[in-house]
């Protein structure tokens, strides 16, 4: 199972614990053509009021591990190993009734598409008054005037009326805020929020943003934040995790990740953003080839086939080896799951004048800028 | 909303007009010569015309379907003739409106004719209804939330078989066996609240309702499984759950709710199909139904019997067309109605 000690953080004191601490986590779904390896060995810490950006390609596991964390696989084949510790208790060792009683209350999530997550025949105040009432033995106006203050906190105009909607009343970006409200109703220690901006307006993502930030200092909630999108994460998140196929391939403080990222894919995912005062001929870099097969993920390095650095590193060692998640040349904190031995000067030497040409003189700068 | 309605019936008038034409000309254009079909072998040039004009055969297709919406409307007299009135006013029948015609081989108005036939049909289809909503949303529920499992496997093949067997041979096999082989029922024979109460006529429905709602409940099964299956993947259902609602409330509150709706639909439509009559059903058990008149109708070339019951079938199906949409509108808020 886990390489830890399973009860290491439940005799801990949970001051020193962190809130969130997640050990070799592994999701596998047995399907006919064989077992599909959604995450594999998945390992971080959140504390309370912190935020975690998880940065990946769709089917990369970030997704499937938010739902683990949630406790939604339980009830599916999927299978899952490791540990999952959220204030002292191994989510992945307590009865569904009790992982039940946890959702919503001590953990929560929004998700992506706001107009497919609410149930389109109830109206919105019903639906986060229902939130509510599960951990709460209140009535239903009590819950109804507790789901008005949530619509009022999250901005909601007018919420004693806007209540009585049904969510295809509601713009995308109020869906949304009702979301957060339904999310934080119960005040939880962990809100996971699942591309919370991908099906909005530009416009209103940076309020959806906003308004997240706002209130996870206000309920001094943890954040995990799930993004492609590594403007969200330079915004929103303390520290980045990078997944590739189901793994942890880079994971660090948030600024020292995008600004000295000393994994290829990383580069990739920086590249492949637009960058607003850049020169309009320029092009975006995409990341070449698609994600790798859950299925018979490559040997190796699951990143190597796509890889444009793999050359540089001696030997076949990116094809044969899965390369470990350690620290690189920039200290502790800082882990990446990369063969290449100075990823530092490759960067500074390669990428960052293709993504960045002014910033490419000046490092330093750029950890200002970004 | 009444707006609405009054517009719907408003179209559903116009379809039934159109309708109606399309029939008539169907008809009309028949190679069957009615004059010298009710006139008979050794009838002459001269007898058939006479025939012909008497019965207004000769008359244009317009001034026909007129004198057919005209009867509808006002009610008419066969044959519509004004020396025959004076002359012999015992031969003449008046046809009262709504009067969809008079059936020369049945030697009554279609009126009347479906008057008598369709509280049979009527009895028939409520009582199949009732049988395969129940049975067959409860088990392919049931099927749904156990997927996968013997129950689920045993309830898609038994649909499977039952789908697959032919109507008149299930209704014979229960016919024989049922009822005269071991005598668990009477043998079926079709007795009116009137004539037996409501218990003789419920008991005498039983077999023939069962027969009927077998097909349908089986269709039912699978079509519910599925629609619950699908509405058990929706984000909403995933955030149902995340709320830590019990698994009851995600069921039945949740995803229940959504997935319920389209079958809505579906029986509204299979109803309004069955107020035509259930033409194998009551032919097996010689249930005096509307299917059976329509299939004597046909048989015997009995023109204004067939378009009647045409016509009455039409007007059930927009009928319930309306019906369908209007609760449409009162189960899910993002149908509005206009």
């Amino acid at each position: 199972m886990s390489t830890t000690s399973p009860s290491a953080f439940a005799t801990t004191d949970t001051a020193a614990a962190p809130l969130l601490s997640v050990r070799e986590l592994q999701v596998h779904f047995p399907t006919q053509d064989g077992l599909v390896k959604a995450v594999n060995g998945l390992t971080f810490d959140l504390d309370r009021g912190k935020t975690l950006g998880i940065v990946g390609e769709s089917g990369s596991g970030k997704s499937v591990s938010s739902m683990a964390i949630m406790g939604l696989h339980r009830g599916t084949n999927a299978q899952l190993s490791g540990e999952i510790v959220l204030d002292g208790v191994n989510l992945l060792d307590i009865s569904a009734e009790e992982m039940r009683k946890k959702r919503g209350r001590e953990v929560s999530m929004i998700f992506q598409d706001p107009l497919s997550a609410m149930h389109p025949y109830y109206t919105v105040g019903n639906q986060i008054a229902e939130a509510y009432r599960v951990h709460h033995d209140v009535s239903r106006k009590v819950a109804k005037q507790r789901a008005v203050e949530m619509l009022d906190r999250v901005g909601i105009p007018n919420p004693d009326k806007r209540v009585n909607d049904y969510p295809h009343q509601f713009s995308g970006g109020m869906r949304q805020r009702a979301m957060i409200a339904m999310g934080l109703i119960n005040d939880p220690n962990l809100l996971i929020a699942d591309e919370p901006t991908t099906a909005l307006d530009v416009t209103v993502q940076a309020q959806i943003l906003d308004l997240l930030q706002d209130l996870q200092r206000e309920f001094n909630s943890a954040v995990i934040i799930i993004t492609h999108d590594l403007g969200v994460v330079a915004e929103m998140a303390d520290d980045v995790l990078v997944m590739y196929a189901g793994r942890a391939v880079e994971y660090g403080p948030c600024k020292e990740i995008l600004t000295h990222p000393e994994m290829p894919y990383t580069w990739g995912l920086l590249s492949s953003v637009p960058d607003l005062t850049g020169d309009t001929e320029a092009r975006l870099i995409p990341i070449p080839g698609n994600p790798p097969s859950l299925l018979n993920p490559p040997s190796g390095c699951p990143f190597h086939p796509r890889c444009p650095h793999r050359e540089k590193v001696p030997g076949d060692l990116c094809r044969t080896e899965l390369p470990l998640l350690v620290p690189g040349q920039r200290g502790e904190s800082h882990t990446k799951r990369c063969h290449l031995p100075n990823p530092d000067a490759i960067y500074a030497a390669e990428v960052l004048p293709v993504i960045a040409p002014d910033l490419a003189g000046d490092t330093a700068d750029a950890a200002e800028e970004l | 909303m009444l707006a609405y309605v009054i517009r719907r019936l408003f179209a559903g008038v116009i379809m039934l007009i159109v309708m109606s034409i399309v029939t008539f000309a169907l008809f009309f254009a028949s190679p069957i010569d009615q004059a010298s079909f009710i006139c008979g072998k050794n009838c002459s040039a001269a007898q058939k015309k006479q025939t012909a004009a008497a019965m207004g055969y000769d008359d244009s297709f317009a001034n026909q379907w007129a004198d057919f919406a005209k009867g509808v409307v006002q009610g008419r007299d066969y044959p519509d003739d004004p020396k025959l009135r004076e002359t012999a006013p015992e031969t003449i029948v008046h046809c009262e409106a709504p009067c969809l015609g008079y059936s020369r081989e049945r030697g009554d108005t279609v009126t009347n004719l479906i008057k008598d036939t369709f509280p049979v049909s009527f009895s028939l289809a409520v009582s199949a209804f009732i049988l395969w909503m129940v049975g067959g949303v409860l088990l392919g529920v049931t099927a749904a939330l156990k997927k996968g499992s013997i129950i689920d496997r045993g309830l898609v093949g038994l649909s499977l078989i039952a789908y697959a067997f032919p109507t008149f041979f299930v209704g014979l096999v229960l016919y024989k066996f049922v009822a005269i082989k071991w005598g668990l029922t009477e043998i079926p024979r079709y007795t009116s609240i009137a004539e037996g109460g409501v218990g003789g006529w419920l008991s005498s429905l039983t077999l023939p309702a069962i027969t009927l709602a077998l097909f349908f409940m089986a269709a039912y099964v699978r079509m519910t499984r599925s629609y619950v299956i699908e509405s058990f993947q929706e984000d909403y259902v995933r955030t149902a759950r995340s709320k830590g609602l019990p698994e009851r409330t995600v069921t039945y509150k949740h995803a229940l709710r959504a997935a319920l709706t389209p079958i809505v639909t579906m029986a509204g439509l299979d109803f309004a199909g069955l107020m035509g009559g259930a033409i194998i059903t009551e032919s097996v058990f010689n249930y005096p139904g509307m299917g059976k008149l329509a299939v004597r109708a046909s048989s015997d070339f009995d023109l204004p019997t067939t378009v009647g019951l045409v016509i009455l079938l039409a007007t059930f199906v927009i009928l319930a067309n309306i019906i369908v949409d209007l609760l449409y509108a009162v189960i899910d808020p993002r149908v509005r109605l206009g």
